[in-house]
Order: structure tokens, then C-alpha cells, then sequence
């Protein structure tokens, strides 16, 4: 941790707004957390440009990138001195950008453009997933991953043109479930046998932009679309939604629970917005303290204080406002659970922090 | 001479010396005659006993000036005359009545001679008739004591004749059950036999009519159990059997159970209220009556006096009328709750109120007892249900309308005259709505009406109009109409939106209708029909009015939204299933373009229909003429010169970017208000933004971008004059140009008075 301190300071001081300048034309989307390194808060962002070389800035060990018209997906290394654990700071990378090393092609030209890849959340990082048109095809990678073969593959079979526009691969159930979404529909799979298990018809008014499973609990999940509404499901009752918010003035791109804190809900629409939810009611953490079985008497204790001091409520903790452009990504550090960072299509990215006050609540 | 000088404007208190005078004369005696003797004794009263003409004079002179003098004077002499004349006409009405009066009086002594003569002959003749009287009864005294003598015999025949008679005759009675006979013979009978008990003869009698009054009592008894017979023989009967000495409380407990029984078998048949009041409550009242008779207000002779029957009777009376009227209201309100129709109120409030003006006559003979307030308490209960039938039929009303309005705006949608139905749709429905609460107000208010009895008690003077009428009914209503108007927005919000949009706009317009004027106008209808007392607090008028305000301003959001998906999914479909990349070079507007301009021409006569116009910022005269094109990076230059610096050819979207740093920030989904351009505004908005979003993740060629460029200016074209603020479209329609030329493999494009020729072709 001590490593990632300067780093952690000046965002502590205030909000970090990072441009993403590689060149003239930064237009990006994607953005993700490089979920391998757990002591430098590090994120990925990828960029969607047809004149210049497509850049993912603050590179980690293995990326997903995808480009929309070259209809391709490539694995690629991360540089290997970052990987032996570098002291740069965000600011140096992004002065002298490193390059990545291509590992490999996920060569799907059989099936359409990719929607989106999706690493193996457990394991050793030996399966990809990628949604193509309304294809899900699971990747093998060979030996040092420069080569990926499809293992298995499975297809959504239904009326007119059916295409996948999100995906998750679940971290529960050791790693054999995956959701994914298209047009106003969410689906089930079960890895082991690439068979839809459940299907949660019109689960929005619209296009379901985004997917997130709850870190802590199995079966809730998360889901976002045109109908600027965030509902959570149970997915053992899948007639009603078990919440829903609807804060957003526009369609809703991403949302994602904070790994440890699973109250603690990300979301970022095309209204320029990111809205930071506590949802007290359906985490895992009811009153917002963590249960330590260790300590009981302590715990006791907690509990008597909750009484004392109210019990938090479904709320906003905050709306960021400093995007001038759609949000189309938010990510939350795979290092520090307190930060995030959000990205616009102007290629600003913006990372912020929990409000300290609720932190401190959520802790003790 | 001394009465008639008092001046007339002192009339009262010159009559009142005149009186005292007289009564002076007569020597009657008064209070106050202490003070009048005090005046009288002023010599200086012209009108005193004791007036001194001498003084009198002297003061006069003494006081008055010689003018005065002279008018007193006048005056004496004026009030002299006119005494003369009084005395005068007095004295000659005297006169002629003397004269008659001395007639008389000769008359009279006339005739009283002739009388004398006729006295004198009369008692002569009295004497004669005297002496011969006296001989008479001399001579008859021994006869007229035989005679009597014989009289008293026979009458002491008779009445032994009637004893020896008396148990045939009871037979007889019995035979022809004439109980009332034989009871008063055997009463009339039984205390000489009683007397006279000791001679064998009359013994024998006496037994006899025991025996047959025992029969007869029995027989009673048998009649009185049997029931069957009607409330006046019963009555009969225990009158009878009291007569005979029988235990007045078994006589009482039996009445009643017999009243009982005959009023149950009422019940079961009563079906109507109108027979349970003219059958039950009547034949209650009888029993009532004939009971009070019978055991309470009878005169209490022998022992029944010393029993305290009153009080027993009237406790068993309570006991009794309550248990069975506890059954009849029963009876009477599962009735009433059978009533569900709502036409015929006036037919419901008549029966309530017979039913309760029959149970007042209840309350005349049995001052003490509950039924009556059960029966008010059931009148009110009725109310109360009438009012929530009423709310439910105008709930069912309200959706029944509400069915056709969507009919008819499905309907002659196909029809020309389509879109101009809408207002007068409108304001059909309002008036439909408002005609069907005022007739229910007016079937509710017969309950109140001033001929209807239970009008007058307390619940129907405050709080079934507040509570009930306002509260219950009116704004209960009002606020049924808001809250089914934002279900359409909840319900209909996810899955596609089953509700027609022309009918959301409606209703908004409806709800904005209530809320400017409806509301406040039938609340004053409703407290002025009902003469609404405010004793608890009630829903008052503004909170009325906002949640409808808060009603239409949703329907209306839902309106906007609904009106700008189905816009937006047509230009989401048209960019999505396009090859962009590998099209023909633009020669026209693609039709969805006009097609988008086309339903938003259509959705701008529908909201003016209903809305206001609303303002919009002042622009040029010839905003379509505009042209705009942000990708090519001259004409940026031009715009922004001033402020930065000219020299360095400026990077498109860093521009893009201090544009948005000025421009404020679109809130695609904001609420809108209450106007034709907020309207069309939010849902070019939202149309727009989707066109936006949907070309960033596209990929364009250079045909591309051109079409692109084409349909924007084609928008542009069009869509400014429906918008609130122009700007608004030209900074999406630029940020859509921009996105797509970002998003372009060969971003070269189109010149702009080629753009112009083919959008005005059409």
C-alpha cells in the first residue's frame, strides 16, 4: 500500500480529473480495473478511434479490447516492469506510454462483431468469454496465452436479429454462470452445459445497457438500460425486480457494485451524470457494519451503537457532475475499495472518492 | 264646570283628575290619593275643591304680564261657553228620559193592582188542594207499606233466581264462549255466595260456579296459549284472567311470550321495509300499547297494588322490545346492504325515512328505550354506505368514460377530423364527469332534504356533509381521478406503453383543468348544496389542486416520454440497421426523416388542441436558413475567433468542448411544462439524443457522414419552429454531425449548398 501513497494523496485532496491524452483524438469508452494488481490503483482505458491506433492507457497485465469495426478481440500483455511492481504514478504513464504486446486474436470473424469479453473472474485466467452477435463463444488460452481456441460455444436462437449488448460472467457458483443481455431481455447460462437456465423477458423498457452481479450475495444482480432505470433481481424470482431507482435523466450505460461494499452502487448515464447509491436494503452489510464473528463481544457492542444512531437508508450519496459528455464507463478500483473512476466520451476521466463520512459509517 | 277645563294636550292626565274626583265623590279610598288630596288642596287649582277665585286672581295678576292676562281671559271665557253648552245638551237628554221613566212607573202601579187581585185567588185554591192531599194519604197509608213490603220481596226473588240460574248460565257462556259474560255474572255473583256460604243451598251454587269457572279460566288459558289470535283478542284474554285473580306476573311473561312468537312469524316474512313498517313496528306498537294498559297504567285496585307491577312489567317490556327490535334491525339493514343499486335513492332515503318516523312512534310510547337511537344509528350506517356505493358507481363511471374516450380517439384516428375530436373529447368527458357527480350530489343531498325526519339529527347536519358528502364522496373522487391518472404513467411505463398517447394528453389537460378551476368550483357546488360546517378538519381546496397539478404534470412528463421513445426508436431502427459504411452517395432525405417530421407536425396539432402555445426565445426570422455544420473546422474558427487565438487551427473537439462549457447542460428527460412548446420540446429532445447516442457507436464512410449531414439539415429545417429554443436543436443536430464525423473512415464532407439544394427538393 505504501507504494500507491503519492497516488492516493492527491485524490484525497481532491478529485482527480486525468484527461486521457494520447493524441489529438481521444474518444473513449471503455474503461476497467486492472483486477490482477491489488496494491496500485490502476486503471484501463480504452479508446474508439478510427484514425489513429487504438490506445489503452495505464496498461495492466491482461486487457480485453475490443473495436467495434474491425470486429476482432485481442488478448495483450501488460509490460512486464509494471508487472514486476513499477512507482509511477498514473501522470508519468500517461507521459510516456508503454506499448503492449499483442498475445493473441480471438478470431471470430464467423460470428459477427463483438459486443464484449469477459475474463474468468476466479481461476487462473485460462477462460475468456466473448458475445458476438448472439453468439456466446467460451475461449480456451493455451500455453502462455498466445493462443486461444473455442472450447464451446452456444447461440440465442429466437425471432428477428438477436444480439447480445452486455454480459457478465458471475463470480458465484465457482465460475459456471454467466448473464447477458439484449434488447429488453436478461438471460442465464450455465457454462457446463452453454444452456439458458433462466430469462428475465422485458426486464427493462429498453435496451439493457450494463449487467453487475452483488459481489456478496449469489443471487442478486444488477442491471441498466435506455429507460433510465437501475433494478436489482433476484434471479430465483424473476417476475418483479426486487428495486429499482430511477435517478438518471438518460439511458443508463454502466453500473457496478463495489467489490467489498456491496450497498456501495456505481452508475453512469449519456445525462453526463454519475450517481454513487447506497443500497442499505439489499446488500449483504444491512445496517452498514461489517459482521465479525471474531470479535462478538465487540460486535455486540456495534449493534447496540446501531441502535443508537439510525440505520442508513436507500439514498444518494452523491451525483458527479463534472462530465461534459455522456458517461459511458465506471469502474471501481480493484485496490482501494473507497475509489472509482468514471470515463466520458470526451475521454475524460474523472476518479473520486466515497465520501469519508460514509465510509467511516460503513466501517464502525 | 271644573272637569272641562283641562287642556287638551294634557288629556291623560286630566282624565286621570277627573277619576279621582269621582271616586272622591263616592268616598272610595285609594293609594296614592295622599298626593291628589295634596294637589287639591292648592287654592290656586282651578279645578281643586278648594279653589279661591279670590287668589286665583290676585296670582294671576301678580305673575302674568297684560298680554297674557288678555289671552287667559279669552281663553276662561272660551272654556265657560263651550261648559254652557255642555251643561245645556246634558240637562235636556235628562229631561226626555225623566219623562219616559214617569211613564213607566204609572204603568207599572197599574199592573201590580191587577196582580194583588190574582195572588189572592191563587192561595185560596193552594189551601183547598192542601186539605184535600191530606185526606188522600190518610186513606192510602196502609196500601203503599204492603206495596213496598212486596217490591222488596220480588227483588230479593230475582236476584236468588239469578243464583240458581247462575251455573246454567255460565254453561251456557261457556258453550258460546262469551268468557267476557260469565266472568262479569260469576264477579257480580260471587260475593254473596261467598256471604252467604254457609247455607248448603247456596254452598251447592257456589261450588258449581267454581267448577265452571275453573273450566272457563282453563279454557282462557288454552286460547290464550294457542297464540294465533291477534294482538286485541290476546288482550281479551289476560284482561279476563286478570279479572279472575290470576298471578299477574306469569300473565306477563306469558303475554309477552305470545307477542313474541306472533311478531317472529312478522320477521320471517318481512322482506321490504315498507312491510316491516306498516306489519312489525305497527303490530309493535299495538303490543306495546295494549301491555301498558293491561299491567302498567291501570288504576291499581286490591292486591295487585301491593305487587309493584309496574315496575316489574315495564322491566320485562324493555327486555322484550329490545330483543325483538334487535332482530328487526337486523333484519332491516341485511336489507338495506342488499340495496346496491344506485338509481333509486329517492326510493331508499323514503323507506329510511318511514322506517325511522315509524320507530319515533316507538319512542312516544316507551320513552326510556334504545330502539329508536338503533334505528338512527342504522339510518346513518345506511347513509355512510350510500355514500360508498356512490363513490364506487362514480369510480366505475369514470373508467367506463374513460373506455370510450379511448375508443373514440382510436377510432377516427383513420377518420380526417381525427386529431380536432380530441378537444371536444375533452371537454365531453369533463362534462360528463361533472354532470354524473352533480346528479349523485343531488340523490345524496335527498338525505338531507328538510321533509326527511332523520335530516335534522346531529349526523346529518355535520359530519355526513363534511365527512361523508365532502370528504367521503367529493374529494375521495377528486382523488381518485389523480391517482388513476398516475397509474397510467406507472403501469403503462415499462411494458410499451398500453395506454394511447392522445389519451395521457387528455387526461393531463384534464387534471390541469381541475386544477385551475374544477376542483374549487365543485367543492363551492358541494358546501353550498350541503351547508358544510367545517367542525373537523378537511381537505382543503390547494392541497386538492396540487396533487392534481402534480397528476397532470406527470401525465404530461409520461406524455412527453412516451411521444419521444416512439420517435426515437424509429431514428434508433434507421441508424441501427443501416450499412453505414458501404452506402450510395445521399441524392435525397431518407423517408425516416420525414416521417419523424411528419409525427412531430402530427403531435404538435394534437398538444395545441389541448395546451397553450407557450413562449419561445426570440429568433431570426429565417432560422431554417442556418447553416451549421460543426465538424468542418472553418467555420468553428469563424464563431470562436474573438476569444481564442486565431492562429492555431483549433482541434474540432476541444471546441466542441468550450461550446458545451457555455451551453448549459440538457437535461434530456426534465419535466415540462404546461405548453405546446415545453411539450414538443422535450420530445424532440429526447428524439435527438437517442439520434446522437445511436450514431456514436456506429461506424460511418464518407456517403455516411454526407447522409448524415443531409438529415440533419433536413431536421434542422423542420424542427426549429416547434422548440422552445433553437440553439437546443442546432447544438444536438452539430454534436450528431460531430459524433458521426468522428466516428468516419473518410470524413470528407458534403458542401453545404449542396446539402441545402437536396433538402429543399424534398
Amino acid at each position: 500500500m505504501e507504494r500507491c501513497f503519492p497516488f492516493q494523496t492527491s485524490v484525497t485532496v481532491y478529485k482527480a480529473y486525468t484527461r486521457v491524452e494520447s493524441d489529438a483524438n481521444t474518444i473513449a469508452r471503455a474503461l476497467t480495473a486492472q483486477t490482477a494488481e491489488t496494491d496500485a490503483i490502476r486503471f484501463l482505458v480504452g479508446t474508439q478511434s478510427l484514425k489513429f491506433d487504438n490506445q489503452i492507457t495505464n496498461e495492466p497485465k491482461r486487457l480485453s479490447s475490443e473495436n467495434r469495426v474491425l470486429t476482432c478481440a485481442a488478448v495483450w500483455r501488460m509490460p512486464p516492469e509494471w508487472e514486476s511492481g513499477s512507482h509511477e504514478s498514473p501522470d508519468d504513464s500517461s507521459n510516456n506510454p508503454q506499448t503492449l504486446e499483442l498475445l493473441c486474436h480471438l478470431d471470430n470473424t464467423a460470428h459477427g462483431s463483438v459486443a464484449c469479453v469477459l475474463w474468468e473472474p476466479l481461476g487462473d485466467g485460462k477462460r475468456v468469454i466473448s458475445l458476438a452477435e448472439n453468439h456466446v463463444l467460451l475461449w480456451d488460452l493455451q500455453e502462455s496465452s498466445t493462443k486461444a481456441t473455442i472450447s464451446s460455444t452456444a447461440t440465442l436462437e429466437g425471432k428477428g436479429q438477436l444480439k447480445f449488448t452486455a454480459g457478465k460472467w458471475s463470480p458465484h457458483h465457482n465460475s459456471t454462470q454467466l448473464v447477458t443481455a439484449n434488447d429488453t431481455a436478461i438471460r442465464g447460462w450455465d457454462l457446463r452445459s452453454m444452456s439458458q437456465i433462466y430469462c428475465i423477458e422485458n426486464a427493462h423498457g429498453q435496451l439493457v445497457r450494463d449487467l453487475d452481479f452483488n459481489p456478496n450475495k449469489q443471487y442478486y444482480l444488477a442491471s441498466c438500460g435506455d429507460d433510465c432505470k437501475v433494478k436489482f433481481w433476484d434471479v430465483r424470482h424473476i417476475n418483479e425486480p426486487v428495486k429499482c431507482l430511477e435517478e438518471h435523466s438518460h439511458w443508463v450505460w454502466s453500473v457496478r457494485y463495489n467489490h467489498s461494499h456491496d450497498q456501495l452502487l456505481l452508475t453512469g448515464s449519456s445525462d453526463s451524470r454519475v450517481i454513487l447509491s447506497n443500497m442499505v436494503s439489499i446488500s449483504s452489510e444491512p445496517f452498514g457494519h461489517l459482521v465479525d464473528d471474531d470479535d462478538l463481544s465487540d460486535n455486540e457492542e456495534n449493534q447496540q451503537e446501531d441502535k443508537g444512531k439510525e440505520p442508513l437508508q436507500d439514498s444518494i450519496i452523491a451525483t458527479y457532475e463534472e462530465h461534459e459528455d455522456s458517461v459511458y464507463a465506471v469502474e471501481w478500483s480493484a485496490a482501494d475499495p473507497w475509489l472509482f473512476a468514471s470515463l466520458s466520451y470526451d475521454g475524460r476521466l474523472v476518479i473520486n472518492r466515497v465520501p469519508r463520512a460514509l465510509k467511516y459509517r460503513i466501517l464502525l | 264646570m271644573s272637569s272641562a277645563t283641562t287642556p287638551p294636550d294634557s288629556d291623560p292626565t286630566g282624565r286621570r283628575r277627573v277619576h279621582s274626583m269621582l271616586k272622591l265623590y263616592y268616598g272610595l279610598n285609594e293609594e296614592g290619593t295622599a298626593a291628589e288630596q295634596a294637589e287639591s288642596l292648592d287654592p290656586c287649582d282651578i279645578n281643586g275643591p278648594h279653589f279661591d277665585p279670590e287668589v286665583y286672581l290676585n296670582k294671576l295678576r301678580k305673575d302674568c304680564s297684560l298680554c297674557e292676562l288678555m289671552d287667559h281671559e279669552s281663553c276662561m271665557v272660551k272654556q265657560i261657553r263651550s261648559l254652557d253648552s255642555d251643561m245645556q245638551t246634558l240637562v235636556y237628554e235628562n229631561y226626555n228620559k225623566f219623562i219616559s221613566a214617569t211613564d213607566t212607573i204609572r204603568k207599572m202601579k197599574n199592573d201590580f193592582k191587577k196582580m194583588e187581585d190574582e195572588m189572592d185567588c191563587l192561595s185560596a185554591n193552594m189551601a183547598a188542594i192542601t186539605e184535600f192531599s191530606a185526606r188522600i194519604s190518610g186513606t192510602l197509608q196502609d196500601q203503599h207499606a204492603q206495596i213496598t213490603k212486596l217490591s222488596g220481596v220480588h227483588t230479593l226473588l230475582r236476584k236468588l233466581q239469578f243464583l240458581f240460574e247462575l251455573p246454567a248460565r255460565l254453561n251456557k257462556c261457556l258453550e258460546l264462549q262469551a268468557y267476557a259474560q260469565a266472568v262479569s255474572a260469576h264477579r257480580r255473583a260471587r260475593c254473596v255466595l261467598q256471604q252467604y256460604s254457609h247455607m248448603p243451598s247456596f254452598r251447592g251454587i257456589q261450588d258449581d260456579c267454581h267448577v265452571i269457572m275453573e273450566q272457563l279460566a282453563q279454557q282462557l288459558r288454552q286460547k290464550f296459549r294457542d297464540g294465533g289470535s291477534s294482538a286485541k283478542d290476546l288482550s281479551e284474554c289476560v284482561e279476563l284472567l286478570l279479572q279472575l285473580d290470576e298471578p299477574a306476573e306469569e300473565l306477563c311473561d306469558k303475554f309477552l311470550s305470545h307477542a313474541q312468537s306472533r311478531l317472529e312469524a312478522d320477521l320471517q316474512g318481512l322482506e321490504f321495509i315498507d312491510r316491516g313498517c306498516n306489519e312489525f313496528v305497527s303490530s309493535l306498537c299495538l303490543v306495546i300499547a295494549s301491555y301498558q294498559e293491561l299491567f302498567i297504567n291501570r288504576p291499581q285496585e286490591g292486591e295487585l297494588a301491593s305487587k309493584n307491577i309496574p315496575e316489574m312489567a315495564n322491566g320485562k317490556l324493555h327486555v322484550f322490545v329490545d330483543t325483538l327490535a334487535a332482530r328487526y334491525f337486523s333484519l332491516v339493514e341485511r336489507r338495506i346492504q342488499e340495496e346496491k343499486g344506485v338509481g333509486d335513492n329517492s326510493l331508499l332515503v323514503r323507506a329510511l325515512d318511514r322506517f325511522h318516523r315509524r320507530l319515533q312512534a316507538i319512542t312516544k310510547l316507551l320513552p326510556g328505550s334504545a330502539v329508536p337511537s338503533h334505528g338512527t344509528e342504522i339510518v346513518v350506517r345506511a347513509a355512510r354506505e350510500r355514500i360508498k356505493q356512490y363513490l364506487s358507481a362514480l369510480q366505475t363511471f369514470y373508467h367506463d368514460s374513460l373506455t370510450d374516450v379511448r375508443q373514440a380517439l382510436a377510432a377516427p384516428r383513420l377518420a380526417v377530423g381525427g386529431a380536432s375530436a380530441s378537444g371536444e373529447l375533452l371537454t365531453s368527458l369533463s362534462n360528463f364527469i361533472l354532470n354524473q357527480l352533480k346528479s349523485v350530489l343531488a340523490s345524496v343531498h335527498l338525505f338531507t332534504a328538510k321533509d326527511i325526519t332523520f335530516s335534522n339529527k346531529p349526523y346529518f347536519k355535520g359530519e355526513f356533509c363534511s365527512q361523508g358528502v365532502r370528504e367521503g364522496l367529493v374529494v375521495s373522487f377528486i382523488k381518485f381521478i389523480c391517482q388513476s391518472s398516475r397509474q397510467y404513467c406507472e403501469s403503462a411505463g415499462d411494458r410499451g406503453g398500453s395506454t394511447p398517447p392522445a389519451l395521457l394528453l387528455l387526461l393531463s389537460r384534464l387534471c390541469l383543468d381541475y386544477e385551475t378551476s374544477t376542483i374549487s368550483y365543485i367543492l363551492t357546488l358541494t358546501d353550498e348544496q350541503f351547508l358544510v360546517q367545517h367542525h373537523t378538519p378537511v381537505t382543503p381546496v390547494t392541497a386538492l389542486c396540487a396533487e392534481a397539478r402534480e397528476a397532470a404534470q406527470k401525465l404530461l412528463n409520461h406524455y412527453v416520454k412516451v411521444q419521444g421513445l416512439i420517435i426515437s426508436q424509429m431514428l434508433r431502427k434507421s441508424v441501427e440497421t443501416r450499412d453505414w459504411v458501404n452506402t450510395i452517395e445521399p441524392r435525397n432525405v431518407r423517408a425516416v426523416m420525414k416521417r419523424v417530421v411528419e409525427d412531430t407536425t402530427s403531435i404538435d396539432v394534437q398538444v395545441g388542441l389541448l395546451y397553450e402555445e407557450g413562449v419561445r426565445k426570440a429568433h431570426s426570422s429565417d432560422s431554417s436558413k442556418r447553416t451549421f455544420s460543426v465538424y468542418s473546422s472553418s467555420r468553428q474558427q469563424i464563431r470562436y475567433a474573438p476569444s481564442y487565438t486565431p492562429s492555431a487551427p483549433m482541434d474540432t473537439n476541444l471546441l466542441s468542448n468550450i461550446h458545451k462549457l457555455f451551453s448549459e447542460r440538457i437535461d434530456i428527460f426534465s419535466p415540462v411544462e404546461f405548453n405546446k412548446v415545453s411539450v414538443l420540446t422535450g420530445i424532440i429532445k429526447i428524439s435527438l439524443k437517442t439520434f446522437l447516442e445511436c450514431v456514436r457507436i456506429r461506424t460511418f464512410g464518407r456517403y455516411g457522414l454526407q447522409q448524415i449531414q443531409v438529415d440533419c439539415h433536413y431536421l434542422q429545417m423542420y424542427l426549429w419552429r416547434f422548440v422552445s429554443d433553437e440553439n437546443l436543436v442546432h447544438f444536438l443536430l452539430d454534436e450528431i454531425v460531430g459524433s458521426a464525423a468522428h466516428r468516419c473512415l473518410d470524413p470528407s464532407p458534403m458542401e453545404q449548398s449542396v446539402i441545402e439544394v437536396i433538402c429543399e427538393r424534398g
